[in-house]
């Protein structure tokens, strides 16, 4: 059985017959569960008549597109160059190391945050820099990382 | 007296705490029953002294506070109303000595004009400050041709990094017969190390629509489209708020100041692809399509977005047209050199002191920019290059600082111009480390349309890994130059064909560097981690045990209270030993 479907049903009637409408369409189907499932994709291919190709075509494109559930939070590593300059690779390790992430994991095993490298967040002057949610952390050092995480629940 | 006090609450100055700074301002004057208005703007530029705040009287005497923390608050309005402004953390001001009055003063500010000055959200600021003016001017007492004219008098080049005259292009959509024209902004900054775009868009967002709405008057169009990336919440939030509110006065819309001109504005979020930055790409990505690169001719000013006509200019860019429009193409070409016109907005960042956005005149000696305008180097140890122009560019080496800022001097570096990128590096950086790490950007960022760039990348991104692992060989070095000539040649869009850049001019300027890593198996910047050595410094290790303890190797041994060993054959050069010595014991070399 479909999750949400209403919800996507008032997604693809918003959107139905505009033109170039697919990929904020796709974005507003992601925002609801955090991740595109196979199955919302064949939904909206199959009631908004877009092919599934180029559903899955434009959602593995785009960064933004998730295909696998994430956490509640959502923590961006700033990898762009000022960071990379200034050893952003330390906060990713500090990071991945305080939530417990083995290679080739994401997300931690409560569910409650996914990590990802992101290329620039545009926030250089304060480099190196983490996003959590919306909120942007500035001028860190690996030390400061595990007292930001432990505030969020 | 009246007094305002601004908080600047850009990106940058709410991630560095200005929300709570602005709170306990508020809170302050509520308790003290306090009548002093309190605005919120966006970026000034001084982004390394974040937050900000400003004291500004009727007499425009304003006194800027920089590192200001919520506890502080109290005391600074206390003795700023007592007629007493304290003289510590003074960043700018007219009235008192300000630590970055000089750097303010030797900035020309076209662009970033109302940035850092007014309330982004409120047209009526805007308006104050002659805004929408321009767009009067243009649409009531000129014609599409004189403003064309106007703009190639300017001497404006495309600011996205790639130089065309300005007025040239909507000259050729201008020309184009259709019934139905696009313009679009390309908003969608994705080179790591820039955000003046992001600035300018936060700052100042009608002076963007302003200059749109000029554009789509000069070539014909009745539609546009602001392409802004994803990672950007806070400008999209003010662009939407300033095409309302500019719906309301009757800038956007139909019959815009009484006159039979039309124009309607979109934004449409990116979704996370650096390759739509490249104006067809990007035109793809509008158009609900994998964003790939078209091939060109036909160019978008004879058929781009939906086979229409098509303009397509940079967020700068679109911010100089209500200047120039407003004081004459005469008066902005006074600045700069003759090829290139006008000012430049940079961002600073990297390791300078004065890290943020600024505007100089063109022609600047990067010396200048960095030594004078951004304080010079952050740490003692000194400067080795400076990366212009992202992914794209190149660093350019101390011995060429006196290059002068405009397209075509840096152009013949190897770098490039670029949207203004600018990230300072010193002896600490690892030349072949930061070839590497744009490499593997591009690598990544590549649609995989072309060959060459979707595989070139690949393989020499495989060769720079080896190189930083000390398993490169010499010929190396010439397989990389060929597969970055052939790179250039092989790909459709800019983003191959200027991919090879950093590693390009990184071999020009720092090839010693890259022989080091291969001949000596040493990187001399100390970065590459496989080339390091881990030593214990037997007088300074108590033996407390915490190395042995946390080394995932098992490869030091020693007894407690007694100074450790390492032993090289074991050791896997992770670096937990030096990160969790308390007592500066390891040494990394």
């Amino acid at each position: 059985m479909m999750k949400n479907k209403e919800k996507i049903d008032q997604v693809i009637n918003k959107f139905i017959g505009k033109k170039g409408s697919l990929i904020p369409l796709l974005q507003e189907v992601q925002a609801i569960d955090k991740y595109l499932s196979k199955d919302a994709m064949r939904y909206v291919s199959e009631k908004a008549g877009f092919n599934l190709a180029q559903i899955y075509g434009v959602a593995t494109f785009y960064t933004m597109f998730r295909l696998k559930p994430q956490g509640k939070h959502v923590i961006r590593v700033c990898k762009g160059t000022a960071c990379h300059v200034s050893d952003a690779n330390s906060i990713l390790k500090a990071v991945r190391s305080d939530l417990h992430l083995a290679d080739g994991e994401d997300t931690t095993k409560d569910k409650l945050f996914t990590v990802v490298e992101v290329a620039c967040l545009g926030c250089c002057s304060l480099s190196p820099v983490i996003m959590i949610d919306d909120n942007t952390f500035g001028k860190l050092t690996p030390e400061l990382i595990a007292g930001i995480l432990k505030k969020y629940d | 007296m009246n007094v305002l006090i601004r908080v600047g609450l850009a990106s940058c100055g709410l991630a560095a705490g200005a929300g709570e700074v602005q709170s306990a301002i508020n809170a302050y004057l509520t308790r003290k029953k306090l009548k002093v208005p309190v605005r919120k703007t966006a970026c000034i530029g001084m982004c390394f002294a974040e937050p900000l705040v400003e004291f500004v009287n009727d007499k425009n005497e304003s006194i800027t506070y920089g590192y200001v923390k919520p506890e502080k608050v109290g005391t600074i309005i206390d003795a700023y109303l007592a007629g007493k402004p304290l003289t510590e953390n003074v960043v700018i001001s007219n009235i008192l000595e300000g630590a970055q009055n000089e750097n303010y003063l030797s900035q020309e500010r076209i662009v970033l004009r109302n940035c850092g000055k007014i309330d982004p959200e409120k047209i009526e600021d805007y308006l104050a400050n002659k805004g929408y003016k321009a767009l009067e001017k243009a649409i009531t007492q000129m014609s599409p041709e004189e403003i064309i004219e106007e703009m190639k008098k300017s001497g404006l080049r495309g600011r996205g990094g790639a130089g065309f005259p300005t007025g040239l292009k909507w000259q050729f959509a201008h020309g184009a017969k259709s019934s139905k024209k696009y313009i679009i902004c390309n908003a969608d900054e994705g080179d790591p190390g820039a955000f003046m775009d992001r600035s300018v868009l936060e700052g100042d967002p009608h002076s963007i629509i302003e200059g749109m709405a000029i554009c789509a008057y000069a070539i014909g169009s009745d539609e546009g489209y602001i392409y802004c990336r994803a990672e950007y919440p806070l400008a999209i939030k003010h662009l939407q708020i300033a095409i309302a509110e500019a719906k309301v006065k009757g800038y956007l819309g139909r019959k815009i100041l009484g006159t039979d001109f039309n124009f309607t504005l979109h934004i449409k979020e990116g979704a996370g692809a650096f390759v739509c930055g490249e104006e067809t790409a990007l035109m793809a990505s509008i158009e609900g399509q994998r964003g790939m690169p078209r091939i060109r001719p036909p160019f978008p000013a004879q058929s781009g977005l939906w086979e229409k006509p098509t303009n397509i200019n940079n967020v700068e860019t679109f911010a100089n047209v209500a200047w120039i429009i407003l004081n004459g193409a005469d008066k902005y070409a006074k600045f700069g050199t003759e090829k290139s016109r006008g000012t430049k907005v940079f961002a600073l960042a990297g390791k300078i002191k004065n890290s943020g956005l600024i505007e100089v005149p063109m022609g600047m000696p990067l010396r200048d920019v960095i030594y004078k305008v951004g304080g010079g180097m952050k740490t003692e140890k000194p400067f080795k290059a400076v990366q212009l122009g992202g992914p794209s560019g190149g660093c350019v080496p101390a011995e060429l600082l006196d290059t002068i800022v405009d397209y075509d001097s840096i152009t013949s570096t190897g770098a490039i111009m670029g949207s203004g990128g600018m990230v300072v590096m010193d002896t600490g950086t690892c030349m072949v480390d930061v070839a590497k790490f744009f490499l593997n950007f591009t690598q990544r960022e590549s649609c995989g349309k072309c060959t060459f760039c979707r595989i070139g990348t690949k393989r020499m991104l495989e060769i720079l890994d080896r190189i930083s692992k000390g398993k490169g060989k010499l010929e190396d070095l010439d397989t990389l130059k060929d597969l970055a000539e052939n790179i250039i040649k092989g790909s459709l869009c800019g983003l191959g064909q200027t991919a090879p850049n950093p590693v390009l001019t990184t071999l020009r300027y720092f090839k010693d560097e890259y022989k080091a890593h291969i001949v000596d198996k040493k990187c001399p910047a100390g970065v590459c981690e496989a080339l390091l050595t881990y030593e214990v410094i037997t007088d300074k290790c108590i033996g407390c045990t915490a190395c042995a303890r946390k080394c995932p190797v098992k490869a030091i041994s020693g007894e407690v209270k007694k100074p450790h060993l390492i032993n090289p054959e074991k050791c896997i050069k992770c670096g937990v030993c030096y990160d969790v010595c308390k007592f500066s014991a390891i040494k990394k070399s």
